[in-house]
């Protein structure tokens, strides 16, 4: 954290955590008898309780998305730069609520928590999870903290996907939906990469076949490869290109198979420091959520059909480099939408990024995000039932 | 706020609470005039980010894409009108994006500077150098018009095109429609506006 918070910074935040005995019911035919969800907000409930904002994470996100948990906290939450005063999701007008989801290693209910039955940890026995099952569980979070509708739902990619599908499961709980680097389902390709990263995990000798809490050991290499893979999609050719070039680490060849590249240096410290805070049990179950998201598969394919019963606004932005989600899919978004007569704003935003990039603070972005959250605000404020 | 003039004359050609496609919309005026007075729904286009912001700002829906990609986005006959101003001659092919805005329109609503106006002519004729005019401000080597038009050209494209023409009007940059004008639109016109129609196909 630095010395003195920045006045565009929410500051020191605790994550609170609440344990929920209404059982849900999940896609997968299985009922959680109980769960506990774990989260964060920052900024203040206004009276008409209208200026609420659910904060949807992608695959390996979580609560913490803005400010500092402590003093000698290094970094602060993955969307800091987007969420606190003054910031494009002002938290001087909105109230932003950020959870960890169902299945997730950040506190909230999933493969690492005791399978109460058992007094054991789930591991591979924890349910898999769908974006709708976050969606309903992100609407009890809702109702524990007293909002009827949301101002809006956020998310980027996945984040994304569940902010789709709030709009058409709860179409009168949310006035705006924003979906950011997002598609209305995973092309082929993105299934085939999540596949290679889930195969890396499970073919890891230290899997035991997700009992691996149980030998007190963790898959690390399996996981580390996947998310080696993952950032080379994360990344357009040309950012990688520039950020590292062909640059040696050590300025010369070895002629061996250790580092040469600055690429596989980064690639290699990514991997490993990912090991460190995240479970692999709960990457399979994110990725299976991202490959099982279709929501129009169960309206003949017509996404437009599928989002007809929408009431939100919807804006949806790409990215030009983003080709793990590109443009076309978002594209796909905005026909469905325009072809039910939805009121969408959509920019395809020029980055150098790839996917990252809805992480990124690009001026045309954030300059789009703040000018539409302003109206959301504005009619946040004339809402005073 | 004044409107353009263009943009006040052809308010009254579209019929309250209608479903408009505004191609080109920069800051989303026209749009906001429509909805404001006509109660009509809709989004504007355009490919300028910093034009899209200030369309958020106005609480206009906007779609951010290349018109010289076409309307691919847009489904066949989804609006009511479509809407192109001033920006025909700025594209690198005016008669597809002509056609794409007859298949997604049941209507379309078309304005141009005449490059037939007599101001134009003179220029060309008499100084034998491209016009400097109202209505076309700047140089040859920095206009965004690459394919200007006289309403002569717009119209016998119409033909080519299958396109009926319901209603013309003729105007000075300043709003103004003097007789000369009707006597001699080609050569006293500044501004054009049209409405169009794809003709019916008929069974041979």
């Amino acid at each position: 954290m630095p010395e003195i918070i920045p006045s565009d910074n929410v500051g020191i935040v605790t994550p609170q955590r609440h344990h929920f005995t209404t059982a849900l019911a999940l896609d997968c035919g299985r009922v959680l008898p109980q769960y506990e969800l774990v989260y964060e907000t920052y900024g203040t409930l206004n009276k008409a309780r209208s200026n609420a904002i659910l904060i949807c994470h992608a695959l390996s996100g979580d609560h913490h998305a803005a400010g500092y948990h402590h003093a000698e906290d290094r970094k602060a939450g993955w969307w800091d730069n987007c969420i606190g005063p003054n910031k494009p999701i002002d938290t001087q007008r909105f109230f932003v609520v950020s959870l960890n989801n169902l299945g997730g290693c950040r506190g909230s209910t999933g493969p690492i928590s005791l399978n109460p039955e058992t007094q054991r940890p789930y591991g591979p026995d924890f349910p898999i999870i769908t974006v709708r099952d976050w969606v309903h569980s992100q609407a009890q979070l809702g109702a524990l903290l007293g909002i009827e509708q949301w101002a809006a739902v956020i998310g980027g990619s996945l984040g994304g996907m569940q902010a789709l599908q709030w709009a058409m499961t709860y179409p009168d709980k949310l006035r705006h939906c924003i979906a950011i680097a997002s598609a209305p389902k995973l092309s082929t390709q993105n299934i085939a990469f999540n596949e290679v990263a889930r195969q890396a995990i499970m073919t890891d000798p230290n899997f035991h076949e997700g009992r691996y809490y149980d030998y007190q050991v963790i898959p690390k290499q399996g996981l580390m490869l996947a998310r080696m893979l993952g950032h080379i999609t994360y990344l357009s050719e040309d950012a990688m290109r520039a950020k590292f070039g062909r640059e040696l680490r050590e300025g010369k060849l070895n002629f061996s198979f250790d580092v040469d590249f600055q690429i596989e240096s980064y690639l290699r410290y990514q991997g490993r420091s990912f090991v460190d805070r995240f479970d692999a049990n709960t990457y399979l179950l994110m990725t299976k959520a991202l490959d099982y998201f279709d929501p129009a598969s169960e309206y003949d394919h017509n996404l437009s059909a599928a989002l007809a019963i929408a009431q939100a606004k919807f804006l949806v932005i790409s990215f030009t480099s983003d080709w793990r989600f590109s443009s076309e899919r978002s594209k796909e978004i905005v026909k469905a939408l325009l072809d039910a007569r939805k009121k969408v704003t959509y920019l395809d935003i020029k980055a150098d990024d790839g996917h990252d990039a809805f992480l990124m603070p690009i001026p045309l972005y954030f300059s789009a995000l703040k000018a539409y959250l302003k109206t959301v605000a504005d009619e946040s404020d004339e809402i005073t039932h | 706020m004044k409107l353009r003039t263009d943009l006040a004359l052809l308010s009254d050609w579209i019929k309250p609470h209608s479903h408009v496609l505004d191609l080109g919309c920069g800051d989303g005026t026209l749009l906001a005039h429509l909805r404001d007075t006509r109660s009509v729904s809709g989004y504007g286009v355009d490919i300028d980010e910093n034009k899209l912001i200030r369309c958020i700002e106005a609480g206009i829906y906007v779609i951010h894409s290349d018109l010289n990609k076409g309307l691919s986005q847009f489904s066949d006959k989804s609006f009511d009108n479509v809407i192109l101003t001033q920006t025909l001659q700025a594209l690198k092919r005016p008669d597809l994006l002509l056609l794409e805005m007859m298949r997604v329109g049941e209507e379309a609503i078309v304005t141009f500077p005449n490059f037939g106006h007599w101001a134009c002519r003179f220029d060309i004729f008499f100084r034998g150098q491209m016009p400097l005019s109202r209505a076309l401000p700047n140089e040859w080597y920095r206009t965004e018009n690459i394919h200007l038009c006289t309403l002569k050209d717009f119209e016998q494209l119409c033909q080519t095109l299958n396109i009926n023409i319901m209603q013309r009007a003729i105007v000075d940059t300043g709003h103004r429609s003097t007789a000369l004008m009707r006597l001699l639109p080609n050569l006293m016109g500044e501004i054009a506006i049209y409405r169009l129609r794809l003709m019916p196909k008929v069974n041979a």
